[in-house]
């Protein structure tokens, strides 16, 4: 596509029309996006009671490993120099995180079943980018259950445990997000990518997904050195909460603390790479 | 009784194919099993007075709730089942001479014995090489192992007994879904596999240990370390027999009402 021309010299020129060919390719892509999410929404509207059964059930699952956080600090009143407000405001954090991630990303959790019918091939023979349309053809808004408890308990938690708030902090949260919803977002694509050899969904990243999510409950800093030293160089978990719920909570003082989650999003580098040459080495499966 | 052993042993065989399933589902359950216990170590740190069992038992209760998962799993429902309600070909069974209850019964035990003894033996082997407290305990003794063995026996008759009660509720329901949502995750709750029941608040604890959730893993889970003996032990048994004796009652009529009325659908 061409825009502009004319007066202005040449160099500068194709300058501005890479700019403005990038922003409008974001445009255009955010535009689809939008479409698809659409799509999806209106799609899951036409089954209200099943929609609606999906977000109590959702609900219910994490609220089972709340009431498990509730009755263990009945009887136990810090765990390692955590008190039940923090925790929870740790877990509701992770929580926000991964209902974030499972909305947009979840798409990806039904690619198995794409690779394996060849459905892949008309993805690859369509003008847009692969990533887009397999984010595009799934949008869970079930999820929203998971979401709302998670934010009762980020109020509670926050309030509760008595937060001294500055911008630098309020940054922070927001940063953690950010972040989080990186890490989740790159173990999916990296779960996806593993489709393209095997076929089938490998069951035991399952561990790295929804594990992460049940065990975030609790500050990473709890299950011991091992799992902690893992956790910041492995997958990068705890970059997006156990050091920041640290500086959150005034355990921390360092400026370091509160930017440790926008490294977390260099996560998703490798993941992109794993899943570009997953997308280099498909075989069409299907007739 | 034969007719029921052939179904018995038709889905066991089935169930024993899945070895790739059972493998990456083995590597999930001891990653599990060993960051629950990194949470209750973390506690007993904390405050090792305020732990209800010892920290031996409390790791035995969940390397063998690991390795018994698809034993007691709530979740593991047969969506077979589910189907020949919803689609109609309840109609089949319903020309056959048997009992619609009993088979389902008979299936719902091999599905769960054929998983469970795919995965339990490694989980098992591993769990009791780990060093002392971290590891699975020797039975507190031998009497205690035995008894370990019927109430694990007792405990998933029940667990199947309860789920027999999910399925016959769908005759009454156009969906399955939101019984379903809701029986699981009471169950996983209020049976003892989010935290152990003693973990509980008191006041809580005893109205739970009155339901018949108590009676699946519960109780077998916690014989098996001696943290359930004598009196209270006999107790517990009781109330396994009572509960599969209600459970399986209710069941049955429920069933039989079920199936006087029963529309069938799809075309």
């Amino acid at each position: 596509m061409i825009y502009g021309a004319g007066k202005i010299s040449r160099e500068v020129c194709r300058v501005r029309n890479d700019g403005k060919v990038f922003f409008h390719r974001l445009k255009d892509a955010a535009r689809l996006y939008w479409r698809y999410m659409s799509i999806n929404i209106r799609c899951m509207m036409q089954y209200k009671t099943s929609f609606f059964l999906s977000v109590i059930g959702q609900f219910l699952v994490s609220f089972n490993v709340f009431l498990g956080i509730l009755f263990m600090f009945q009887r136990f009143h810090r765990v390692e120099g955590f008190t039940y407000s923090q925790v929870l405001l740790c877990f509701s954090i992770v929580l926000l995180e991964f209902a974030l991630a499972e909305m947009f990303v979840r798409g990806f959790d039904a690619f198995s079943g794409t690779v394996r019918t060849g459905e892949f091939d008309r993805i690859l023979v369509r003008p847009r980018n692969e990533i887009l349309q397999v984010l595009g053809s799934k949008f869970e808004l079930t999820r929203i259950g998971r979401l709302l408890q998670a934010v009762v308990m980020f109020v509670y938690g926050v309030t509760a445990s008595g937060v001294r708030w500055t911008v630098l902090k309020a940054l922070t949260v927001l940063f953690m997000l950010v972040g989080g919803v990186a890490v989740f977002a790159g173990l999916f694509i990296i779960y996806v990518a593993f489709c393209f050899f095997t076929l089938e969904g490998l069951e035991f990243m399952n561990v790295f997904t929804d594990g992460a999510r049940e065990f975030g409950k609790y500050p990473i800093g709890v299950y011991g050195e091992k799992i902690l030293l893992f956790a910041t160089f492995v997958i990068p978990y705890a970059l997006v909460q156990y050091y920041p719920l640290l500086y959150l909570l005034d355990m921390r003082k360092s400026l370091v603390y509160v930017f440790l989650p926008l490294a977390a999003c260099l996560f998703l580098i490798p993941a992109l790479l794993f899943w570009r040459f997953g997308v280099r080495h498909y075989k069409s499966s299907g007739s | 009784m034969k007719k029921y052993l052939s179904f018995f042993r038709l889905r066991f065989v089935m169930g024993l194919q899945y070895r790739a399933a059972a493998l990456a589902g083995m590597v999930t359950q001891f990653f599990w099993g060993f960051m629950e216990l990194m949470i209750f170590r973390a506690f007993y740190r904390a405050d090792a007075a305020a732990f209800p069992m010892t920290f031996s038992a409390t790791a035995s209760y969940l390397w063998l709730q690991q390795a018994f998962l698809a034993l007691f799993g709530a979740w593991l429902l047969e969506n077979e089942i589910f189907d020949t309600i919803m689609n109609g070909n309840i109609a089949y069974e319903l020309c056959r001479p048997i009992q619609v209850y009993d088979m389902w019964y008979a299936r719902s035990i091999a599905k769960r014995l054929s998983e469970a003894t795919l995965r339990c033996v490694p989980i098992l082997v591993v769990a009791a090489l780990l060093p002392e407290p971290y590891g699975l305990a020797a039975p507190a003794s031998f009497p205690h192992f035995l008894m370990f063995a019927i109430t694990l026996a007792l405990g998933v008759a029940v667990t199947v007994a309860f789920t027999m009660l999910i399925y016959v509720l769908t005759f009454f329901v156009v969906s399955p879904q939101g019984l379903r949502i809701f029986f699981t995750s009471a169950t996983e709750l209020l049976a003892g596999a989010v935290i152990p029941l003693p973990f509980f608040p008191e006041g809580i604890r005893k109205v739970i240990e009155l339901l018949p959730f108590a009676s699946m893993q519960n109780v077998p889970l916690r014989v098996y370390s001696g943290d359930l003996s004598g009196v209270e032990m006999g107790r517990a048994v009781f109330f396994q027999i009572f509960w599969l004796g209600a459970l399986v009652l209710m069941g049955k009529l429920l069933c039989r009402t079920a199936l006087r009325r029963v529309t069938v659908q799809g075309g």
